[in-house]
């Protein structure tokens, strides 16, 4: 975002007499920068993070409109036409799989329910480390122990393990497979945002809004939440990829999306079963699952440098 | 320093004590019973087994039952492998785990290591860029994708190697599964020791070191590498216990006996035992690694003190 062009309409009363005397230059210089404006300057400038994002933008673009588009379904079989190579006559561009449905289709799902299983983990995930940090951070003493100890306690339980037992147990839902790896990832979060919310509550800001007589939940959300947006950006374009790995992992071990609903999980381990016959059913999802990793890595490396306080 | 590592282990009673709790109280809790096949079983039979293997009993007794063999180090029978008991199967599958996961970490080390330190020492040149472009495609790259298609290249067209199985442990049978599995490890091992090494290259202490005209080689090896490998400590801990869960992937390709597979067919066919047993495992050593981990931390950094 450029710099805002200069109103064309003079300001309310007092403003007005002081934006008279400045010049040009000067009001460009005063009209303030918020944090994000600052980052997003930054990140602007770093070109991998910008192609991965444009990169990206594609591909969620692609997973929402590429299904309503295309005249195939992700379930439906057709029988007459198993296993078809890629090839650009006939409609199937990537291809069919073992049962006739067009792999192009079926990617671009896989796209949508891993970018899925992706995001809505990671707010999960999110949610309950902010919360958790910032409230231990805040109230600290006893309680600021005692969750500690907690998140201690759940770092020592074994993470695969037990998301592996909680899916099998309790069959392999969709929206449970995202509440199971939310909810076994946030300890993270919670640590570094609680560290964050101990710095940050000693600040006069936080003291004057004490002062003013804010409750203690009031000041959680207006002042410590949106100071640390900066650090969950960040986290959330990290965690992104390693769930949809793990994701993937699990769908590997037959614990992932049940048939026919698919995710690229699913989609390269069902290729990896056809590799040597039909190769392209494994290099196509996977293509598309080793850019969706990079890309977001690359952006949360860009956004890190962009937000990062020291290198300011 | 030894008082220290005792209340920490003490302290990981409590931890263990949870652990246990809550993957017992969630295996029961779930519909389905290890002697549930798709031969219905005569009734007496069943009762018979379920009573031999006391999972006739009210829960809160197998609880207290389970409890008191762990302690005498008896993780129970396996009930889906008759005749065995989940001591065994550890005992059978760990040497595996422990053989694979040690050359990978080894391997990732002093691989990871000197890419590491050598892209920050040319910080934002090609030398920097290319090599860590190339780790970062390591890590977007699971080892389920890869380890197929090294079979495909090195086994079935090639010839060279073994498509997989142990194979006694011969050489020739490790190469591809350790290679696997050091792949993402190496990638992230170098990157984290990029971006700490570069960190620590821009601190004062660094500076001054240079200017008092040290040649580069000692300020990297006797100013720098210390602090630079404390967050690669931190990450070594867990990542050392998890490049042997990592595992289960490796192991269910390459075909090699580990306990992952024991534990993942463990789930699925409810054998209680099996699962609890590798769990309590798998928590002791997250528990062990991360005292090390911060043990490590007091000798690279002298202020770190415990008591």
């Amino acid at each position: 975002m450029s710099t805002p062009p200069p109103r064309s309409r003079p300001l309310a009363h007092a403003t007005a007499v002081t934006e008279a005397a400045l010049t040009g230059a000067d009001r460009e210089a005063l009209a303030g920068r918020s944090l994000w404006q600052d980052a997003w300057r930054r990140l602007r400038r770093n070109r991998a993070a910008m192609a991965s994002l444009i990169l990206l933008g594609l591909i969620v673009l692609a997973a929402i409109f590429g299904p309503m588009i295309s005249p195939y379904d992700y379930y439906t079989p057709q029988w007459t036409l198993l296993n078809q190579w890629p090839t650009l006559a006939g409609g199937h561009i990537l291809g069919t799989d073992n049962l006739g449905r067009d792999e192009l289709v079926r990617v671009l799902w896989g796209c949508r329910i891993s970018l899925m299983i992706g995001l809505v983990a990671s707010v999960v995930s999110l949610s309950i480390g902010v919360l958790w940090g910032t409230t231990a951070g805040y109230v600290g003493g006893w309680v600021d122990s005692l969750m500690m100890r907690i998140v201690d306690i759940l770092y020592s339980v074994p993470f695969i393990p037990f998301v592996i037992v909680l899916l099998v147990l309790f069959g392999r839902e969709l929206i449970l497979i995202f509440v199971a790896i939310g909810a076994v990832s946030w300890l993270d979060i919670a640590r570094i945002v609680r560290g964050q919310t101990l710095t940050l509550k000693k600040r006069e800001f936080v003291e004057a809004a004490r002062a003013s007589g804010v409750g203690g939940f009031a000041i959680i959300r207006r002042h410590l939440i949106p100071n640390l947006l900066g650090i969950v950006v960040i986290y959330i374009t990290l965690t992104i990829p390693s769930l949809i790995l793990f994701e993937a992992f699990l769908s590997f071990l037959g614990l992932g999306v049940q048939a026919p609903m698919t995710s690229l999980g699913v989609l390269v381990s069902d290729g990896v079963a056809d590799l040597q016959s039909f190769p392209y059913l494994l290099i196509v999802p996977s293509a598309f699952l080793a850019v969706i990793i990079y890309c977001f890595n690359y952006l949360g490396d860009g956004l890190r440098d962009a937000l990062d306080p020291k290198d300011r | 320093m030894l008082r220290y590592s005792l209340r920490r282990l003490l302290s990981a009673i409590p931890t263990l004590l949870v652990v246990i709790t809550l993957s017992f109280a969630l295996l029961h809790a779930a519909p389905g019973g290890p002697f549930d096949s798709e031969k219905v079983l005569p009734p007496q039979i069943k009762q018979n087994i379920e009573h031999a293997y006391h999972l006739d009993e009210p829960l809160p007794e197998q609880y207290l039952r389970y409890l008191g063999q762990v302690l005498q180090g008896d993780f129970g029978p396996s009930y889906q492998y008759r005749d065995t008991t989940v001591n065994d199967l550890i005992a059978q599958g760990l040497p595996v785990d422990v053989t694979i996961g040690g050359w990978a970490l080894l391997l990732s080390l002093l691989i990871g290591l000197p890419i590491g330190i050598f892209a920050a020492l040319r910080q934002n040149t090609a030398l920097d860029y290319g090599p860590m472009a190339a780790a970062m495609l390591g890590i977007s790259l699971p080892s389920f994708i890869v380890a197929p298609v090294m079979i495909l290249i090195f086994a079935v067209h090639l010839h060279w190697l073994p498509a997989g199985d142990w194979g006694g442990g011969s050489p020739s049978h490790l190469v591809m599964p350790v290679l696997a599995l050091a792949a993402p490890y190496t990638a992230y091992i170098a990157r984290l020791m990029r971006g700490s090494m570069v960190e620590t290259l821009s601190s004062p202490y660094i500076r001054t070191a240079r200017a008092k005209g040290l040649p580069l080689r000692t300020v990297i090896w006797a100013h720098a590498f210390k602090p630079a490998m404390m967050p690669l400590v931190s990450f070594l801990g867990p990542a050392s216990v998890g490049i042997i869960s990592g595992s289960i992937v490796i192991e269910t390709i390459f075909s090699l006996p580990g306990i992952g597979r024991y534990f993942v067919d463990g789930a699925l066919n409810r054998d209680y035992t099996v699962v609890l047993g590798i769990t309590i495992l798998y928590g002791i050593a997250i528990i062990v690694a991360n005292l090390i981990a911060d043990l490590v931390y007091a000798l690279l950094d002298p202020r770190i003190r415990y008591q």
